[in-house]
């Protein structure tokens, strides 16, 4: 049920990408916050490469951008002195000066001698490079990758540059890598004052610094610690439960997508489709075909296929709706629980049809580009595109539908023959084809939301089988004939049933879910939003 | 002699008691005759035999409740599958000390490194009491749960799609190896049932006998039921529910009677198909499984009982000829069958022979 969730980076790949980051501007001349001591030290270093440990402490100090360069380049083994010219090798294998950045073409020169020495100094210079480089990121990213892994050798250049920072996420940053650093203080006040940084936002890794402190023998200190455990505690808390509103916002817009086009066609004709779930694989099938095109024949558009994909799998799962409707269905109106039969037979034939012709295995759907990845609201919790995207989506059928159903004339006739079969038809609405067409509207809105599911999940022949039951809940739950109760019922479960899950586990969540909603109906049997009429028992 | 005449017509009786020699006699007696004679039946048929008169059981229960009282279950499986658990789990206790890891414990607890037997489990290396778990176990959850929904009169589909939730959610738990059922594969690799070995050619014909006989007596039960006067009422209610009411008849009591013993029904079906199975897992709780029992009997007619009996047979016949023959088109046969005959053949097989035996018999008279 559960759409694997992308997996959010973690701060060592946010380092990795900003090294890269950091190695793409190498190839244009260095202008910005040029440093002649660093044009001397390059230059020196070029005649003589035993200068290295003296080149590493000018570099450290420098603000200049080319120095981060330089160190990262040592330390990962790309540097070269050649005579005349410091060496980098970019990732594509070019070399670089690295005094300006401009490619090398002359001798590739040979790697400097790394001491023992030499190493000590690089590692904290490296990060005193960056702690001080012009580039925000950098700073960011450096203070940031410090506050994962706290290293006493690190000390004195985070002091020196919280010194002179100005940058307030900066300032957060740093402060919090040295937080740490300081509960090892035996100044009291020092101690203190770390434990207000991290109340304030430390993340869930310090705790183990934090409990014994808060056994500890100072009642000052205990409480302080005490306080930044349960302001840490509550924070987590209340961004899990953040994250729980999202997932389950999305969780419920896809419920509500699936429910929707069932809650149509069970309002009108009383009838449970239990095809439905088929006519969700079939637009789910029918973005993969599209995508697959778009891969043959355009694939300079390949970022727009999920946009042609749309009327695609409407039309596609609505045509299957409407022959389903002509051939079977309306011969079986007025016996809701053969109806319910047949459509079942119906789905057992969709899906062995599928099968042979796209075969029993989960096809690959991607996600285009900019549908990957996700807004950082924190460190911790990613809000993934293609999640926001299914909300925003199912939003805008919502309307669409809405409209459809208050402000066309189709919808006005939808609206009476759901209200009053007999009276529509004495008003001169031809029901059966209102049926025919409302029937194929329905499946329509599965094919879109076929579309979302591929987006989010694995597409094989049993999609809709997934999907069939809870689709169901979503309806009984919200009442039939109203949209409204669509949307209440799928959100309504969505949102409860994401709650439920980190206690209880999925599975259980979910049955405890399905047990408050068999007790729900015996106190409405109608569902929350029951249709108002004199509707006569049969 | 009243009750019996009252049953079936002396037609009626003389059809039933060939079908009773047939099951009861016919099959062991030919399967006694050696194998090179032609009218042997070959000993992998016994419990295949067996299975079907399970399932025609199932169809029974479900024609009880569907076909006579108009309620159309979508979790009957649940039933089945509570019944077959409980005799799975005295077959698993029944040879404690001999599985693979000579535990105490059943071989999958062992595996999850669980140290003592669950509180559920305790009680179940009696037989009689996992026979009486077999029965009162759906017993009573269709008790608790028919009296939720028939009390706020949840009916038609609604009612249907809340069975269905039931065994979905259901599945669901058992497919958890915490809830201490064995979890995917279920229970498994029995060995003796009261200290009979399960493998053994004679035992299997006796599970079968006994499952025909139990079949018989239930058609009969069955039979007497539809024919009584709380019958009468039960197809009343199928007809038209509020004019039942305006009898003056609580319909809440009569619909609970009769669920619950289709439930009761279905358990005695799951507790006799374990030990000629061999297994029983938590697919036998997919709702595919519970709508399948409902096709039985929509193909041989619902409101007849002879009909879900030879829905069961007719349509668990093709599936046996399909999976061997053309696995991949089994599933257009069964879903092409539910269509068909919802579209053609409202009454199922027994009605497509009435209807023909009418037909014929007013071409006799003109």
């Amino acid at each position: 049920m559960n759409p694997p969730v992308r997996s959010r980076p973690s701060l060592s790949t946010l380092a990795a990408l900003l090294f890269c980051l950091l190695l793409l501007p190498l190839a244009q001349p260095v202008s910005a916050a040029v440093d002649p001591k660093i044009d001397a030290t390059l230059a020196a270093l070029a005649e003589d490469p035993k200068t290295l440990r003296s080149a590493l402490d000018v570099l450290a100090q420098s603000r200049d951008p080319r120095a981060s360069r330089v160190l990262v380049a040592l330390d990962e083994g790309r540097l070269t002195i050649a005579p005349g010219a410091v060496l980098i090798r970019t990732r594509d294998g070019q070399r670089v000066n690295a005094a300006d950045g401009q490619p090398w073409t002359g001798a590739a020169g040979d790697a400097p001698a790394m001491t023992n020495a030499v190493r000590r100094v690089l590692a904290s210079s490296i990060e005193r490079a960056r702690l001080r480089s012009e580039d925000r990121a950098e700073r960011l990213g450096a203070a940031r990758a410090l506050n994962d892994r706290p290293s006493a050798s690190a000390e004195p250049a985070l002091r020196a540059a919280l010194a002179e920072e100005q940058d307030p996420e900066v300032v957060t940053a740093l402060k919090l890598a040295l937080a740490p650093l300081d509960l090892d203080s035996p100044d009291k006040d020092k101690k203190l004052a770390a434990l207000a940084v991290l109340a304030n936002d430390g993340e869930l890794t310090v705790l183990g610094r934090l409990q014994p402190l808060a056994s500890g023998d100072d009642p000052e200190i205990r409480a302080a610690a005490q306080k930044a455990i349960t302001a840490i505690g509550d924070r987590q808390w209340l961004r899990d439960q953040g994250a729980n509103l999202f997932y389950g916002l999305s969780l419920g817009s896809v419920l509500l997508l699936a429910a929707l086009g069932l809650a149509i066609t069970f309002g009108l004709m009383g009838v449970i489709n239990m095809a439905h779930g088929e006519l969700l694989m079939i637009g789910a099938y029918a973005t993969y075909v599209v995508q697959n095109l778009f891969r043959a024949y355009l694939p300079g558009a390949f970022d727009w296929y999920l946009l042609a994909a749309l009327p695609v799998a409407f039309l596609s799962a609505a045509a299957v709706g409407w022959a389903l409707e002509r051939v079977v269905l309306r011969h079986l109106y007025g016996r809701p629980l053969e109806t319910l039969l047949a459509t079942f037979g119906l789905s057992l034939i969709l899906i062995q049809t599928v099968r042979l012709i796209f075969g029993a295995q989960n096809v690959e759907v991607a996600n285009p580009s900019w549908l990957s990845g996700g807004i950082q609201l924190t460190q911790q919790l990613v809000l993934p595109y293609n999640r926001i995207a299914t909300i925003l989506f199912a939003l805008a059928v919502l309307v669409t539908v809405w409209l459809l159903f208050q402000k066309t004339r189709l919808g006005l006739r939808v609206r009476a023959v759901t209200q009053n079969r007999g009276m529509a038809a004495a008003m001169g609405i031809d029901t059966r084809r209102v049926d025919a067409g409302t029937f194929a509207l329905g499946a329509g809105v599965a094919g879109l939301a076929g579309v979302a599911l591929s987006q989010l999940g694995n597409v094989g022949p049993e999609l809709g089988q997934a999907y069939i039951v809870d689709s169901f809940m979503v309806v009984v739950l919200g009442g039939v004939g109203k949209l409204a109760g669509a949307v209440a019922g799928g959100m309504g479960l969505g949102i409860v049933n994401k709650f439920l899950e980190p206690s209880m586990g999925a599975v259980l969540g979910k049955i405890a879910l399905l047990g408050f909603i068999i007790l729900f109906i015996q106190w409405r049997p109608q569902g929350l939003f029951a249709m108002k009429g004199r509707a006569v028992e049969g | 002699m009243h009750g019996i005449r009252n049953l079936h017509t002396t037609r009626g009786w003389v059809g039933f008691f060939v079908v009773a020699a047939l099951l009861l006699v016919a099959v062991p007696v030919l399967n006694a005759l050696p194998e090179t004679s032609p009218l042997h039946v070959p000993d992998w048929l016994i419990p295949l035999a067996g299975k079907f008169c399970c399932y025609a059981l199932v169809a029974l229960a479900m024609d009880l409740i569907w076909g006579y009282t108009g309620i159309l279950s979508l979790g009957h499986g649940v039933y089945f599958a509570l019944g077959g658990y409980a005799m799975g789990m005295y077959l698993m206790r029944s040879m404690a000390g001999e599985g693979v890891y000579r535990s105490e414990l059943p071989d999958f607890m062992v595996f999850l490194n669980w140290k003592e037997l669950p509180w559920f489990w305790h009680g179940f290396e009696y037989f009689p009491f996992a026979l009486l778990m077999a029965l009162a176990v759906p017993g009573l959850l269709a008790f608790v749960f028919g009296w939720f929904a028939f009390r706020s009169r949840i009916k038609g589909v609604y009612f249907s799609i809340i069975t269905q939730a039931m065994t979905f959610a259901l599945m669901l738990l058992f497919f958890r190896n915490e809830t201490g059922f064995g979890g995917n594969n279920g229970l498994t690799d029995f060995k003796r049932l009261l200290g009979f070995t399960l493998s053994e050619p004679s035992v299997r014909v006796a599970l079968y006998w006994l499952t025909a006989l139990v079949l018989l007596g239930v058609y009969l039960l069955a039979r007497a039921i539809v024919r009584s006067r709380a019958g009468r009422v039960l197809t009343a209610i199928r007809d038209a529910e509020s004019r039942v009411m305006f009898c003056g008849y609580e319909p809440l009591y009569y619909k609970l009677a009769i669920w619950t013993l289709s439930a009761v029904l279905c358990g005695l079906a799951g507790a006799l198909y374990v030990p000629q199975v061999g297994i029983i897992n938590p697919s036998e709780l997919a709702p595919a499984q519970s709508i399948e029992m409902a096709v039985w009997v929509a193909v041989g007619g619902r409101g007849t009982l002879v009909g879900a009996v030879i829905g069961a047979a007719s349509v668990n016949g093709l599936k046996s000829v399909f999976t061997a023959v053309a696995p991949e088109f089994w599933l257009y046969a069964l879903g092409g069958l539910f269509v068909l005959v919802t579209l053609f053949l409202p009454e199922g097989l027994t009605g497509l022979f009435r209807r023909l035996r009418r037909t014929r018999a007013a071409e006799a008279r003109a």
